[in-house]
């Protein structure tokens, strides 16, 4: 099998590194070779940030490249268009309609911009939109957005659902659980 | 058993499969889960260190003891302890000892992007570099084999795209070697100049059999391709590179110990292939030792000396295709990192900012001072400069500046390197004004303990350095406290000890806002009757806060209530939710 390519991107502090692990894992239990590459240190602090998931039958490269992504998820609609340059000619993008003002549009240096989703459709991109923060609210916790986002993207798999049951029961912590299942539930029904 | 893991989880794996027996490290990006996976072997005794130097040094002690031992650190980190590593390889070890450090071409989180294969080479050591998780795990047990078989310390290569990426490893057993017995053997370990003389031939002696060594190692191997129209030299995340890039079409020669270097097999690979390309990142550390040997090769006229590479890249560069990118006809606003909302260095640099402090930096999150819109920082060098720096600006400038400058520096930072700088103030008595963030934690790193906080490695509790007591010991007698969050007390404080006409120090004190244990306030909430839309708030820079239609508006995700914005704002428009 040819080596499939997600890259997740969001702002730093978002939870994309649970998605990351939760997919990682996920991809392993199904057999195939994974590299997951991801970011620590500074770039986390509220900066722009993106994890890239490879796998298929052998990965070499860690990171994904410009025009390699089958799929793009987004934490945040700037971060989604920040990285099109990288997704395949007709790739999808999964992205939370969410918008967070970067530190440039806060200062009044720059204007955060107007109608990305349909900007992205026109470069090409099958752009699939969903209000994660509001279906996180109402699985109980603003900070489930992850699992929102992944219950969506799992419409693009074709693994059956208890694999994705299994894996968030392998990555969450107990506690939170129950919550993060309701948003992953909440995410596939959106 | 397989296993999912990151680069520098797969090292931790090693040590413990290798019998580590104990790891002293200091955290810096890439390098630092090295040592907190680690610490989740019982089996492994491990700590953080105050730096790298000392974390060098007690590992070496600990070798020298009897047992296998290892240190983390990152590139910079190493010239910390460049000081012992050089003369370690003098003496030799007892018990295996490993040194890993951790370069960042690219920079994502260092001041540098300097290449660590250098100081394999200048201090006579071997040095090992792993391309994935398995051979992160698989280098680290061979590097203690070296280590004991030589008597030599080894150092072992991480990158960023090593380190930071997850893939899959086979699990082995522990095996615990038997401690090795000490003997005092002062020829070999005291190294004064009668006996330092006897042991730098026994060094190059040394690296003529390592090399000998790499001659025939498997961790030095030929892949085989069909094309021989080119062949590539290459090592670490390189490799990866070129392979996802060429697949099997040209040879590869791909080098696991990257110091000494292979020249026999290196010839005979040049021999086989029409054109010889060396693909690496950082510096033409290769390359050079090729063009040595007196082969013709391609090297850095074709790939860049900065950043990193990438399989597009390398495919470029060799003449193949790539595939293209659509992007937006429109310049997208940049995400730079930013201080979290509530981050307790905020308020202190809002005041210096509106001072109009010189301020001399230092490394760790509050470098991010130096961002818009607080751009409140002139200097960031490295560990520990803000003090020593502070010091010289103020000698040479005299009162001009002792009345309007500043050094700021972590609690972490000013223990590993900003104590001895505190020491030449107080000594030969600049008046200067430090002011040390103290945070309770190492933070940029991502919530290390530190000789400050009271909590070792594992959590338990520890020694604890009384910050305020230490900075009197070394003669400074202004020694003030402050709680960055309250405005009024940032300036009085730091106008009244730029006044002083000797030295001071301020302690910023207020825990990191996204330690589990700092209990919040509300997010705030804005009076829209009240608010003008004059942007006051919204000069601290706090990313929870936000324009929409002339109104400031509060992120309810993000707003942790510390109340700094609040004692911007003229008409009382944020407020706390009753």
């Amino acid at each position: 099998m040819e080596t499939k390519n997600i890259m997740i991107a969001g702002v730093g502090g978002q939870g994309s590194l649970l998605a990351s692990k939760l997919l990682g894992h996920l991809l392993l239990e199904q057999g195939f070779d994974v590299k997951v590459s991801e970011v620590h240190g500074m770039s986390q602090r509220g900066g722009s940030v993106v994890t890239y998931v490879r796998y298929g039958d052998k990965v070499a490269s860690p990171i994904i490249d410009q025009g390699q992504a089958d799929a793009i998820v987004s934490f945040e609609l700037l971060e989604a268009a920040r990285w099109l340059a990288f997704l395949k000619p007709g790739g999808r993008v999964v992205t939370n309609i969410q918008q967070i003002d970067p530190m440039p549009v806060i200062t009044g240096a720059a204007q955060y911009p107007e109608n990305l989703v349909e900007k992205m459709t026109a470069a090409g991109a099958r752009v699939d939109t969903i209000d994660c923060l509001s279906l996180a609210e109402e699985a109980g916790n603003v900070k489930a957005v992850n699992l929102v986002l992944l219950g969506r993207l799992s419409h693009y798999f074709d693994f059956p659902e208890t694999v994705w049951q299994e894996a968030i029961e392998a990555c969450v912590p107990p506690k939170f659980l129950d919550v993060n299942k309701k948003a992953f539930a909440l995410g596939q029904g959106a | 058993m397989r296993k999912l893991i990151l680069g520098n989880a797969a090292v931790a794996r090693g040590l413990y499969e290798a019998g580590c027996a104990a790891a002293s490290s200091y955290p810096g990006t890439p390098s630092t889960e090295i040592t907190e996976e680690a610490a989740k072997f019982p089996e492994i005794y491990c700590e953080w260190a105050p730096n790298e130097k000392v974390a060098m040094e007690t590992a070496f002690g600990a070798s020298l003891g009897g047992r296998r031992a290892f240190c983390a650190m990152k590139h910079v980190g190493l010239n910390v302890a460049a000081d012992p590593l050089f003369t370690m390889s003098y003496t030799g070890v007892n018990a295996g000892l490993v040194i890993a450090v951790a370069d960042d071409p690219a920079m994502h989180s260092s001041q540098n992007e300097q290449d660590s294969r250098h100081y394999a080479k200048a201090a006579k050591l071997p040095m090992l570099e792993p391309s994935d998780s398995q051979e992160a795990l698989c280098f680290t047990k061979l590097a203690y084999e070296l280590s004991e078989q030589f008597d030599t310390p080894v150092l072992l290569k991480m990158c960023t795209r090593v380190a930071h990426s997850q893939s899959i490893v086979e699990l082995g057993e522990r095996r615990e070697p038997e401690a090795k017995p000490y003997v005092k053997t002062p020829a070999k370990y005291v190294m004064a100049p009668a006996n330092a003389v006897r042991r730098h031939p026994v060094v190059e002696e040394r690296l003529r059999k390592l090399a000998e060594w790499a001659e025939t190692a498997e961790i030095n191997r030929v892949e085989e391709g069909s094309d021989h129209s080119l062949g590539v030299i290459t090592s670490s995340t390189s490799y990866q590179y070129v392979k996802e890039a060429c697949g099997d079409r040209f040879p590869v020669l791909k080098l696991g110990m990257v110091w000494p270097l292979p020249e026999k097999r290196i010839r005979d690979f040049a021999a086989g292939v029409e054109r010889l390309v060396v693909v690496e990142e950082g510096d033409s550390f290769l390359e050079i030792f090729c063009r040595g040997l007196g082969l013709a090769l391609s090297g850095k006229d074709l790939f860049p000396l900065t950043g990193e590479l990438s399989q597009n890249l390398v495919a470029g560069k060799l003449g193949l295709p790539v595939p293209d990118g659509k992007v937006l006809d429109e310049t997208l606003p940049g995400r730079p990192p930013v201080m979290c909302a509530g981050c307790p260095h905020r308020g202190l640099f809002y005041t210096l900012q509106k001072l109009g402090c010189t301020v001399l930096g230092d490394i760790g999150c509050y470098t991010l001072g130096a961002m818009p819109p607080l751009s409140a920082m002139d200097m960031t060098l490295c560990m520990g400069a803000s003090v020593s720096g502070l010091h010289g600006f103020n000698k040479a400038l005299g009162k001009e500046a002792e009345g309007k400058t500043v050094a700021v520096i972590g609690d972490s930072t000013f223990v590993h390197s900003g104590m001895t700088g505190l020491a030449n103030v107080a000594y030969n008595q600049s008046y200067s004004t430090v002011i040390i963030l103290d945070n309770s934690i190492t933070g940029m790193t991502g919530h290390q303990q530190n000789p400050t906080t009271g909590f070792n490695l594992r959590g338990d509790p520890a020694g604890k350095i009384d910050l305020e007591a230490l900075c009197r010991a070394m003669g400074i007698n202004r020694v003030r406290v402050v709680d960055p969050y309250d405005l009024s007390a940032c300036q009085t404080a730091v106008k009244e000890e730029l006044a002083a006409e000797e030295p001071s120090v301020i302690i910023s004190r207020r825990p990191c806002a996204l330690l589990k244990y700092v209990k919040h306030k509300p997010a705030l909430v804005v009076d829209l009757d009240k608010c003008r839309g004059c942007k006051a708030c919204m000069k601290i820079g706090c990313p929870a806060i936000s324009l929409r239609d002339g109104k400031a508006v509060v992120d309810p995700t993000q707003c942790l209530g510390c109340g700094v914005c609040q004692q911007l704002c003229g008409f009382g428009a944020l407020k706390e939710v009753e």
